[in-house]
Formats: C-alpha cells, sequence, structure tokens
C-alpha cells in the first residue's frame, strides 16, 4: 500500500522538450483526468470572481443608504454574481471537474465514450466564459441572472446579448458532458459492473446528465428567442408586441429548475461516498438512493411552476405545482435518512472531507425544509422576492453544492495530484467555511421574514445589524474558502505521497496508482463484489485499533 | 499493490498514446480506449440518440410557442397560413423524404461495403439538400419581395412587375400586435402598405425563426453528409466499419423528421 515514489508515469507527467509543447499536451488532449483539471482551474477562477462579485454586493449591505455603488451598479454586481456562479460554478462544478475525473475510473474505463467531445465541452466552456467575462468588462448586465423578461428585453440597455451568448454557449458545453457521461455510464462498463454495483457517485451523475440533456436545449432556445427579440425588435415575449412574458418564464423554469438538481444532485453522490466511507461501512439502503437521485430527476422536471406562484398563473396551477414541489421532499429525505443511518454504529472519523459531509447533511437539511415551506403558496407569497428566498437556495446551493464539491476535492485531491493536503487546516477550514456560511446566511431568513425584498441596494435602519452580521459572515467565508486554496497549491509540492489508497475505501479509482496512469487500467478489472463492500466488522476493527492521532 | 510495475507495460508509449491514439494491437478504426467493435460502435449510435433527444427539446421550445400563440391567437393563425407558399413547401417535403430514402440505402451500401453506390447516394443526398434549401430560399425571397413591394423576388431584382395587393410578412421593428388588430384581422391586408407590418406577424416571426433553425441544422446536415462523401472516397469504410454513416443518417433523419412537423402545422394546418 505504502508506495515510496510516485509511480513513473501518472497521467499529469510528460516527456515534452519545450514549454510549448508541454502547453500543447495539456490544451490538445483527449485525456478525461487532464480535462477534469482544465476545468478544475477554470471553474475555480469563475468561482472566485462570483466571489468577488458577492464581496461587493455584502460590502455595500453594510450601511443602509447606498454609498458604495448606484443602484444600476448594484444590479451589476448581483446579475454578475449570480450568472457566473450558476452558469460557470454551480451547473459544471461538480460533474465537470469530479465527473470528468472520476466517472471512467468508476466504471473501469480507460476514458469517456466520447474523448474528443469531451476537450470540445471544454473550450465551449471557456468560449461562454469569455462571453459572459467580456460582457461584465464592456459594462456588465443588470438583468439579474433569470434574465427575465421585459428586463431583459425592453428596458435592458446593458449587454445583455453578450451575457446570453455566453449562457447559450456553456450550455452546449454541459450537454456534451451530458451525453459523454450517459454512453459512458451505458456502454463503458467493465465486465461484472452492473448498475446496482455502480458506486452512487455514477448514478446521481447520471441523473445528473439525464436532466442535463433533455433540459438545457430548452433554456437554449428560449434565450436565443430573448436574443432575437432584442436584436430585431420583434414581439415574442413582448406583451406591447404580441408575445407573452409569461411563456418565457415557463420556459426558463422549465430549465433552471431542473437545473438547480443540476446543481445539487451530484453532490449527493459526492456525499454517499464520504459517508459510507468514513464510517468505514456499507452504504444504508444502497437502491433507494440511487432510485431517489432518478425519482428526483423526474420530479424535479414537474415544478418549475412553483417559481411563478405570484406571475399570474392560475390559483389551480399553483396547487398542483405546490403539490408536486412538496413530493421532492420524499426522495430528498431518503437520501438524508440513509446517510444518518449509514452513520449509525459506524467507525466515524473527522477527516477533513468527512467534515464537509456532515455540515452538507446539516445545512442541506435546513435548505431542503424551508424549500417546503417556499413550496406552500401561502407562504411563498408572503415572503415573495424577499431574503428569505435567497438564504433558502443558498442553503441549498452554498451549503450543499459547494460543501459537497469541497468535500469531493479534498477526498480526491490524494488521487488526483498523488499527494495529501495539509490535514489541520483543512479542518480548520472546514470549520471556518461551517461557521461563516451560518452566519452569511442564517440572519437572511430573519431579515426575508422580517420584509427585506432582495435586490435594493438600499434599506430602512432597522434591518442594519442583520445586514452587518451578513457581511461579517461573508468575510469569514472567504477566508475559509482561501485557506484550502493556499494549502492544496502547498500541497503539490510539500504534500507526503498519498499512495493508492489513503482512506482505505472501495471503489475503482483506488485500485490504480495515485495519480493514476494515463489510460488508467492496463487491464480492465472484472468486478464481482458490490459497491461499499466494507467488511460488517470493519467498523469494529477501525474503533479497536484507534488511538490518538491516528488517521483513521 | 503493485504501482510501480504495473503501470510499466503500457507507459512504453506513454505520451505517444496521447498523440496518436495508440492504435497498436487493434484495427485502425477501434480507438484505443474501448474493448470491442461492438462497444465502440454501440456508445456511438447510443451517443447520437441521446444527441438527437437534446435536438427535439430545442425545437420542442418552438413547438411550445407555436402552441401557445395558435391557442391565443386562432384565427390569426388560420389566416396566416393562406399566406404561405404551399406548393413551394409540399415539393420541399418530397425532397427531404426523398433525401431520407437515399440516406437510408446509403447506410445499407455502406454496411454492404459497396463503396461506389455509397458515394453516389451520398451525391444524390447532399443535391436534394441543397435543393431543399434553394426552394426555402426562394420561399424566404418572396417574402422579402412582397415586403419591398415586388410580386417576385426576380421581378425584385429587375424592377419588374409591382405587388398589386400589397403585403409585408417579415417581422421586424414595426411588429403589430396580433389582438390589437383583432377585429381588423380579416381584412388587414386591405390597411398595410410596403414595408408597413401584418398582423400575421407574430405567426411569420415564429416561422421564419423555425424554419431557419432548421435551415442551420440542413446545413450542418449537408457538411457531414460531404465529410462522409469524402471519407468514403478515401475507402474508410467497410462492410466491417460503417458507423459515422449510420449515425451520419439518424442526424439527416432528424431534420427530416423535425421538417414532417414544420410543414403541416405551418403550411397546412388552417
Amino acid at each position: 500500500m505504502a508506495t515510496t515514489a510516485l509511480p513513473s508515469r501518472g497521467y499529469l507527467e510528460d516527456d515534452t522538450p519545450t514549454v510549448w509543447a508541454w502547453i500543447k499536451s495539456w490544451l490538445f488532449t483527449v485525456d478525461h483526468k487532464r480535462i477534469a483539471i482544465l476545468y478544475l482551474l477554470a471553474i475555480n477562477f469563475y468561482f472566485l470572481l462570483g466571489g468577488l462579485a458577492a464581496s461587493v454586493v455584502r460590502i455595500e449591505l453594510i450601511t443602509p443608504q447606498g454609498d458604495l455603488l448606484s443602484s444600476d451598479l448594484y444590479n451589476r454586481a448581483f446579475t454578475l454574481h449570480g450568472i457566473i456562479m450558476v452558469f460557470f460554478f454551480l451547473i459544471p462544478g461538480i460533474p465537470a471537474v469530479l465527473g470528468n475525473f472520476l466517472i471512467p475510473l468508476m466504471v473501469g474505463a480507460r476514458d469517456m465514450a466520447f474523448p474528443r467531445l469531451n476537450l470540445f465541452s471544454w473550450y465551449l466552456y471557456m468560449i461562454g466564459g469569455l462571453f459572459a467575462l467580456s460582457a461584465a468588462v464592456f459594462g456588465g448586465v443588470d438583468t439579474g441572472w433569470t434574465f427575465y423578461t421585459p428586463f431583459s428585453s425592453t428596458y435592458s440597455n446593458s449587454n445583455v446579448i453578450l451575457t446570453i451568448a455566453g449562457a447559450f454557449v456553456m450550455g452546449f458545453s454541459s450537454i456534451a458532458t451530458g451525453v459523454n457521461f450517459i454512453v459512458t455510464t451505458h456502454t463503458m462498463r467493465a465486465p461484472g459492473l452492473t448498475w446496482f454495483r455502480l458506486p452512487l457517485f455514477v448514478w446521481s451523475s447520471y441523473a445528473t446528465s439525464l436532466i442535463i440533456v433533455l433540459a438545457t436545449p430548452v433554456v437554449g432556445i428560449t434565450l436565443l428567442l430573448v436574443a432575437i427579440e432584442r436584436i430585431w425588435g420583434v414581439g415574442i415575449f413582448d406583451p406591447a408586441l404580441g408575445g407573452d412574458p409569461l411563456l418565457f418564464q415557463h420556459l426558463f423554469w422549465f430549465y433552471s429548475h431542473p437545473a438547480v438538481y443540476i446543481m445539487i444532485l451530484p453532490g449527493f453522490g459526492v456525499i454517499s461516498e464520504l459517508i459510507s466511507t468514513f464510517s468505514r461501512k456499507r452504504i444504508f439502503g444502497y437502491e433507494f438512493i440511487a432510485f431517489s437521485s432518478m425519482a428526483i430527476a423526474i420530479i424535479g422536471f414537474l415544478v418549475w411552476g412553483h417559481h411563478m406562484f405570484v406571475s399570474g398563473q392560475s390559483v389551480y396551477s399553483g396547487l398542483v405545482f405546490s403539490f408536486i414541489t412538496m413530493l421532492v421532499a420524499i426522495p430528498s429525505a431518503i437520501k438524508v435518512f440513509n446517510w444518518t443511518a449509514t452513520l449509525y454504529k459506524g467507525s466515524i472519523s473527522y477527516r477533513t472531507p468527512m467534515l464537509y459531509a456532515l455540515g452538507f447533511i446539516g445545512l442541506f437539511v435546513i435548505g431542503g425544509l424551508t424549500g417546503i415551506f417556499l413550496g406552500v403558496v401561502a407562504i411563498d407569497i408572503h415572503v415573495t422576492d424577499t431574503y428569505f428566498v435567497v438564504a433558502h437556495f443558498h442553503y441549498v446551493m452554498v451549503g450543499g453544492t459547494i460543501m459537497a464539491y469541497l468535500g469531493g476535492i479534498h477526498f480526491w485531491w490524494p488521487k488526483m495530484t498523488g499527494r495529501m493536503y495539509n490535514e489541520v487546516w483543512g479542518g480548520i477550514s472546514a470549520l471556518i467555511i461551517f461557521v461563516g456560511f451560518n452566519m452569511t446566511f442564517f440572519p437572511q431568513f430573519v431579515l426575508g421574514y422580517m420584509g427585506m425584498p432582495r435586490r435594493y441596494h438600499v434599506y430602512p435602519q432597522e434591518f442594519q445589524v442583520l445586514h452587518v452580521l451578513s457581511s461579517a459572515g461573508s468575510t469569514v467565508l472567504a477566508i475559509g474558502f482561501i485557506i484550502p486554496l493556499i494549502y492544496l497549491t502547498l500541497s503539490l509540492w510539500k504534500g507526503k505521497l498519498a499512495g493508492d489508497n489513503p482512506w482505505d475505501a472501495t471503489g475503482l479509482e483506488w485500485t490504480v496508482s495515485s495519480p493514476p496512469p494515463a489510460h488508467n487500467f492496463d487491464e480492465i478489472p472484472v468486478v464481482t463484489t458490490e459497491a461499499y463492500a466494507y467488511p460488517p466488522e470493519a467498523a469494529e476493527r477501525d474503533a479497536a485499533a484507534w488511538r490518538p492521532g491516528s488517521p483513521l | 499493490m503493485a504501482t510501480t510495475t504495473t503501470t510499466q507495460g503500457s507507459e512504453v508509449q506513454g505520451h505517444g498514446a496521447h498523440a496518436d491514439h495508440g492504435h497498436a494491437g487493434h484495427g485502425r478504426e477501434l480507438q484505443h480506449h474501448f474493448e470491442t467493435a461492438q462497444q465502440q460502435k454501440e456508445a456511438a449510435t447510443l451517443g447520437m440518440w441521446v444527441f438527437l433527444v437534446t435536438e427535439l427539446m430545442l425545437f420542442g421550445g418552438i413547438f411550445m410557442a407555436y402552441t401557445v400563440y395558435r391557442w391565443a391567437f386562432p384565427d390569426i393563425w388560420a389566416e396566416a397560413a393562406h399566406h404561405l407558399n404551399t406548393p413551394l413547401g409540399a415539393l420541399n417535403t418530397v425532397v427531404l423524404l426523398v433525401s431520407s430514402l437515399t440516406v437510408a440505402l446509403a447506410v445499407n451500401a455502406a454496411e454492404e461495403g459497396r463503396k461506389q453506390r455509397l458515394i453516389r447516394l451520398l451525391g444524390v443526398t447532399m443535391v436534394l439538400g441543397v435543393a431543399f434549401l434553394g426552394i426555402k430560399g426562394y420561399e424566404y425571397s418572396e417574402k422579402f419581395a412582397h415586403c419591398a413591394g415586388y410580386e417576385t423576388p426576380i421581378a425584385w431584382a429587375t424592377s419588374g412587375a409591382p405587388l398589386g395587393e400589397t403585403e409585408c410578412l417579415v417581422p421586424g421593428r414595426a411588429f403589430v400586435f396580433p389582438a390589437a388588430h383583432g377585429e381588423a384581422a380579416a381584412d388587414a391586408h386591405h390597411e398595410v402598405t410596403p414595408g408597413q407590418s401584418s398582423p400575421y406577424q407574430l405567426f411569420y416571426l415564429l416561422y421564419f425563426i423555425a424554419t431557419g433553425l432548421h435551415a442551420v441544422h440542413m446545413l450542418i446536415g449537408l457538411s457531414i453528409v460531404g465529410m462522409l462523401t469524402f471519407m468514403a472516397a478515401r475507402g474508410v469504410f467497410t462492410s466491417v466499419y460503417s458507423t459515422p454513416v449510420e449515425i451520419g443518417g439518424l442526424y439527416w433523419h432528424l431534420i427530416d423528421i423535425i421538417w414532417v412537423f414544420l410543414f403541416p402545422l405551418f403550411y397546412l394546418v388552417h
């Protein structure tokens, strides 16, 4: 197990003679692991950029009056934050980085089914990102990330078309990734790796991909229609010209509500892996977790109307959408209960990934339950467009997706780089993020309940205490995000060698060397066991062997 | 785990495998990350089908908009369809259906390894595709000529006979809300003058977007078939390996099937 040197030829290594050849070996790679690294760099860049915009928003909100930004600039700041975070971090985040890296390894394949399409998807992502960036550079966009008409058609004089082009192109990058995941899962599984032996991360990525391929084209055509409306002054969504702005909202949310599950489902998959590994136990209710991912993917397509309770849709469709929204709680709760049941009598070790996983469960429960509040028409109408909604989706998106993303990055960091990160700093930053997150967003529930509307840069005096608390929390949160950036980077040189399987985890990705060889498997493995085949006594053995300071 | 020893075998090629896909040990057409040709074919076919689903969802947005506005303005929709050139649309449908037949025959020829027949059939397909675009282009230019006040595009180019009864169906800045002209819809074409709008423009906006997007797909389809022809001429396809022809053919059939829905929705349903 304990290797003394890095394997001679991992996927990261080259024998390129010149720097230019080295750059080319990365930019023209078709290796899914290298593409994942390219995505990792790009996505983290956009995450920092989106975080910067969020910081500007939070600084402005320290005082009740608008002293840093004008209302117009404030609109552009939160729009930049929303668009960058949603389209360029949350949606591609876990699938493009962890999914690209892990799915071929987990299913025992040498690569994705379509390696060149995979590389192409990265280029599309970069092109889309450049469109969005140039829109920001040339003055930004003020529509909010939802591009609601007529904010985006009649009443916007900002760079709507550039931004839309960015989101449109990025959508095709998502689709390429989704097609690749679906085909890889269907056709590239190693002999013996039946569907019910797949790691749950593969199941959740598969469910995510189904949503991606079914929903993304719809937002593509919708954004295209908005662009056409703006360019030619035709009236497809403009009531003055015969169109219907509600049609935009229906088409937009038909994608964008399932997109919420594109963001969170891969996170569920990561958490299932982490909980099982760090409890030294088989996951509880494997089939239920797998099918609940599929159920979320399917039900997720039927609930978009809950974004439109106050948009003038009929009472009856409001009721139906409200009811179906409640149904989403069932598969979500199944997952949470199964995770906690997995913890029960497990040998739990609080390594950094596990801290993120436990944080995820707590924050996701709060985010999910407040989602049920908002699914009730009466409560939703009361808190529509307030900070309550903002707090709710940040609990799911930041408390859920980002916690899972960071947990997954830490868990598979030794596999990706061959080196261990600093466990002490890892634990500290996970705790800082947890505290900072709650400090930032819990006050927003209160603010929203008290009536603070979202998207305003000025507010009444009495909200200031809570806003200052929230802004202070976001500073803590920012520190929590910067620390991992530092120690993870340092670990590339200073980290101790990880060995093939530092966590003693199951799964095919842990059977290859760290970092994996360029073609993953010399011999395609034959799988004879189910996933998470920790022996029944593994937890007890682990607990008996525990000494103060021992790693697991 | 013998990490340092097991990696040796494949690493002889090392980076070279990145560059040339490492075709050692199997046929040229089998990519290195697949185990068998069967697996590669399954992957390619499934990938194409999944992609076709995304295409259907893309057009689905337009069909949704069509349904919503047809529901909102049934009279105008029924009227507007009469202003399309149905004979040309029907001719285009025939052209496209025949091209689907030639593609299907081409796939068959590829599977049988009959190279000359394959190239000929792909060539005919491209001719039919270009013919479709040509007829479509003529229909478009007819609408633009009417806006400019001429009977036909040829009359427009040669400053020939002006249009007796003016109508402009090309949507643009001067868009008119159909409902605002609801009562006037029946005799609307008496009111409008060249360059101005008509109450049918919402219909024609969707018509231009849907058929325009379809034409873009046709251009992509033409370049795919062109590439397949080139590959066929180079002798890439054999009776054991013809997957690209098959999945290229699937894409062509998608273009066909979308038109099969567009044609009745815009031209025939009154």
